[in-house]
């Protein structure tokens, strides 16, 4: 009788077609492998074959280990959350910062000392640089925003994450593609698009990996509980959703062959250099700005415990700021062949942008109305604020330097640097720290292990950004000066070998901020480490305790 | 119900808000991009302006490789310490078989869209081995492997295959000596010169590397170094025939 009432245990379909797609892939890397053009490639396919067969192996495992029921979507009428993917991202967005955080100092002093590139080929600035570019964006960044969206759709929608296997297929197959495209730059496989550098193969697995990112996101949405979707939610969606269409108009490439890592793109010239950065300026408008929006509006209000400021607001904000942000992409190639309209149209756009870009900054700002004072108490909460400081200051640095006179001088040299830097470790770096500050005691249920800690963190970096953006303000504009200086008698004052000497000391300088802001993150690091770990050690104590009560 | 509550649609259906979204960002691209494709000035053909050389190619792909766009821009500005520094300002045409482009975005050396023929093979040998031998100041990495690893071209002519897929003019004859006309142009007075710069005008064939034994990378992006910006005759070029 007993076993008649228990379910029978069978396999879904989701575990049946994923394993069988898996061991599918497997067959396919290990041919491409043996027949591969070069072993940079070949490695790259035994990869894929090693964690296709990993995968399977994981997949049938877990089947033969799991109850014959799926888990429950409530528990005693509370939503029964899946955080395990939430927690894995969180922790792999630590490592990944650390990592990308330690290869920008690399090259940062690869530029003040030549000789640190080492003589070897995959060592050198020219391989390094896309690596810290992708670790910091799309590997530390794009965990911070997997993790976020997974954990803030389901407290807002009330809701369990969608699918079983999905979640995990995303978190770790989005870390895959990371491990791809690092070891491919350094071993040269690149399609030298400007944050696009992983060529076709692994931009077809991404494409994969984010569409399903997607329907997990969007049938959790669909699940909920709460009639209206969260602001935050609008945000989350519209990067997903903006990101998987530029990553497919920017990778439109024909490969060589199916053995051969080398692509080429469909378009060319200047066309191809206008779809550049329509996808450049919106992997930063998309990804850097309306993903980490979203945490701003879930992380900021939580942490200060008031609401969001202006509910109005926030639907300006959004819909102003992803329909100009789409247009500004030409101010990246002012003066260049693009037609003087197009240039003209991005440098407008890029002006109006700044207004939606303030109105957010207030939204998030005066949502502290009536907790000003937690600044002086909560160095979490202080970090996510001086983050949305810097995130105005950067908007209002973008449309300056948009304007063509301004670019003229501005393009070209580290002015560029140090305002990506501003927004980069100011603004993205900052409020993704004050979200990993909350959300690892709350997926564990302990207190932090020290504020202590968070607030050296704070001013020990805050110093590094500071050091960071002033040497690169007076690098650039130095640099830019002395491109255009002319002698008294009409002839250019300076070779262009001199004005690189010119840079040597603000590139130490430099270099000093970058090594600040590693060391910030590394205390981070261990404070998170601690906080997991430590409360574990504690346990014990409490239970020993609690006879006595 | 004022305008606000009528926000309350794409509150409550997700399907609703991801069209939202879809529409309102498709709008700047589509304005921006499409045009790019019909208008005279982006698509304009200019004399002289023709596809790369099987080992001009091979060459760029080195550049693309090794990530030098990074720190050298391809586009000369119309501004006058530009054009004074590095030569005429660039056209559209001159990129207009660059897959992908290369004008990069950053000056941490010098623009390279106009450095063919500024410098000997000799400079440009010693520079890739010790950038530092020949411009002190430099900050460049060494790249002395270049001129030690033998060029891998047994696949060549798949490349101009799927580069005449995209629209780049390669012909049969082109893709079905490709394999040969990089050993041509990598020989010093090899008698298959004068065909290699029939199928490709000014192409200069020449052992670029110092090294007659092999071809190497370095003969590769030598071949491309010294050919980027020539082709153009702008003794010749009309600029007023599509002001910008």
């Amino acid at each position: 009788m007993a076993n008649a009432l228990a379910p029978q245990k069978t396999m879904t379909i989701g575990e049946g077609g994923s394993a069988l797609t898996f061991a599918l892939l497997a067959i396919l890397s290990i041919v491409v492998a043996a027949k591969a053009h070069t072993p940079e490639y070949a490695f790259h396919a035994y990869l894929f074959t090693a964690a296709s067969i990993a995968a399977v192996f994981v997949i049938v495992n877990r089947y033969y280990e799991r109850p014959a029921a799926q888990p429950p979507l409530e528990i005693d009428g509370k939503p029964n959350y899946n955080m395990g993917p939430v927690k894995f991202t969180s922790f792999a967005a630590v490592f990944w910062g650390i990592a990308g955080f330690t290869v920008g100092l690399v090259i940062a002093l690869q530029l003040a000392f030549p000789v640190l590139n080492f003589d070897l080929p995959w060592t050198t600035f020219g391989r390094l640089r896309p690596l810290h570019t992708s670790a910091v964006i799309f590997a530390f960044g794009g965990n911070v925003l997997i993790a976020t969206s997974f954990y803030v759709v389901q407290r807002t929608c009330r809701a369990r994450l969608a699918g079983n296997i999905a979640p995990w297929f995303v978190v770790l197959g989005y870390n895959f593609f990371i491990v791809i495209a690092g070891t491919g730059y350094l071993l040269g496989i690149t399609q030298s698009k400007e944050y696009a550098e992983p060529e076709w193969y692994s931009d077809l697995f991404l494409t994969v990996v984010w569409v399903v990112y997607f329907l997990v996101f969007l049938a959790t949405i669909m699940r909920r509980k709460e009639p209206h979707i969260y602001v935050a939610n609008w945000f989350y969606l519209a990067f997903i959703v903006t990101i998987a269409v530029l990553h497919l108009g920017n990778n439109a490439t024909v490969p060589v062959s199916i053995f051969s890592p080398k692509s080429y793109i469909v378009w060319s010239g200047v066309q191809d250099a206008m779809v550049q950065w329509w996808y450049g300026h919106n992997a930063v408008g998309f990804f850097l700005t309306a993903g980490f929006l979203a945490i701003m509006y879930y992380f900021i209000p939580k942490r200060a415990d008031r609401p969001v400021y202006s509910y109005r607001l926030s639907i300006i904000h959004f819909w102003a700021l992803i329909f100009l942000y789409i247009w500004a992409g030409p101010h990246h190639l002012h003066y260049t062949a693009l037609p003087d309209w197009a240039q003209t149209l991005g440098m407008t756009f890029s002006i109006m942008l700044w207004m939606p870009s303030w109105g957010g900054m207030i939204n998030g700002i005066m949502t502290l109305s009536g907790a000003w004072d937690k600044l002086r108490t909560d160095p979490v909460l202080r970090m996510m604020v001086v983050s949305v400081a810097f995130y105005g200051m950067s908007t209002f640095e973008g449309p300056m330097m948009s304007v063509k006179v301004v670019n003229s001088l501005s393009h070209y040299t580290d002015w560029t640097i140090g305002h990506v830097h501003s927004g980069a470790l100011g603004w993205v770096g900052y409020v993704s720290f004050g979200a990993l500050y909350c959300l690892i005691p709350w997926l564990w249920n302990r207190p932090l292990y020290s504020l202590k800690l968070v607030n050296w963190h704070f001013w020990i970096s805050t110093i590094g950004i500071v050091l960071y953006i002033t040497a690169m303000w007076v690098s650039g504009i130095l640099q830019g000066l002395m491109w255009r200086a002319y002698t008294k008698l009409g002839f250019l004052e300076y070779s262009f070998v001199e004005t690189v000497e010119a840079m040597h000391p603000f590139y130490i300088i430099r270099a000093l901020g970058g090594l600040l802001f590693l060391a910030g993150a590394l205390l981070m690091a261990w404070n998170l480490i601690k906080t997991v770990t430590a409360a574990e050690e504690a346990e014990p104590a409490k239970l020993a305790l609690a006879p006595a009560e | 119900m004022s305008l606000w509550q009528k926000h309350a649609i794409f509150e409550k259906n997700s399907i609703v808000l991801v069209i939202g979204i879809l529409v309102v960002i498709a709008i700047g691209g589509l304005v921006e991009i499409v045009p790019l494709f019909y208008l005279k000035n982006t698509i304009e053909k200019v004399e002289g302006v023709r596809p790369y050389t099987p080992l001009e190619l091979a060459g760029r792909n080195v550049y693309v490789r090794e990530g030098c766009y990074l720190c050298h821009s391809q586009m000369i500005r119309p501004l006058r310490d530009e054009v004074e520094r590095y030569g005429h300002y660039s056209l559209a045409a001159e990129s207009m078989y660059d897959k992908p482009f290369q004008w990069g975005s950053k000056r941490t050396g010098p623009d390279l869209a106009r450095v063919g023929g500024k410098y000997s093979d000799d400079w440009h040998r010693d520079h890739l081995k010790d950038p530092r031998s020949v411009v002190p100041g430099s900050v460049m990495p060494k790249y002395s492997w270049l001129a030690e690893t033998e060029l891998d071209f047994k696949h060549v002519a798949q490349d101009l295959k799927v580069q005449a897929l995209l629209g780049v003019p390669y012909n049969a004859d082109m893709i079905a000596k490709a394999q040969a006309d990089v050993v041509t142009q990598a020989t010093t007075d090899s008698p298959d010169a004068a065909d290699l710069a029939k199928r490709y005008p000014k192409a200069q064939a020449r052992d670029f590397d110092g090294n007659p034994a092999s071809v190497t990378e370095a003969d590769a992006l030598i071949a491309y170094l010294q050919m980027l910006g020539t082709q153009v005759d702008f003794k010749l070029y009309d600029d007023k025939a599509n002001i910008r």
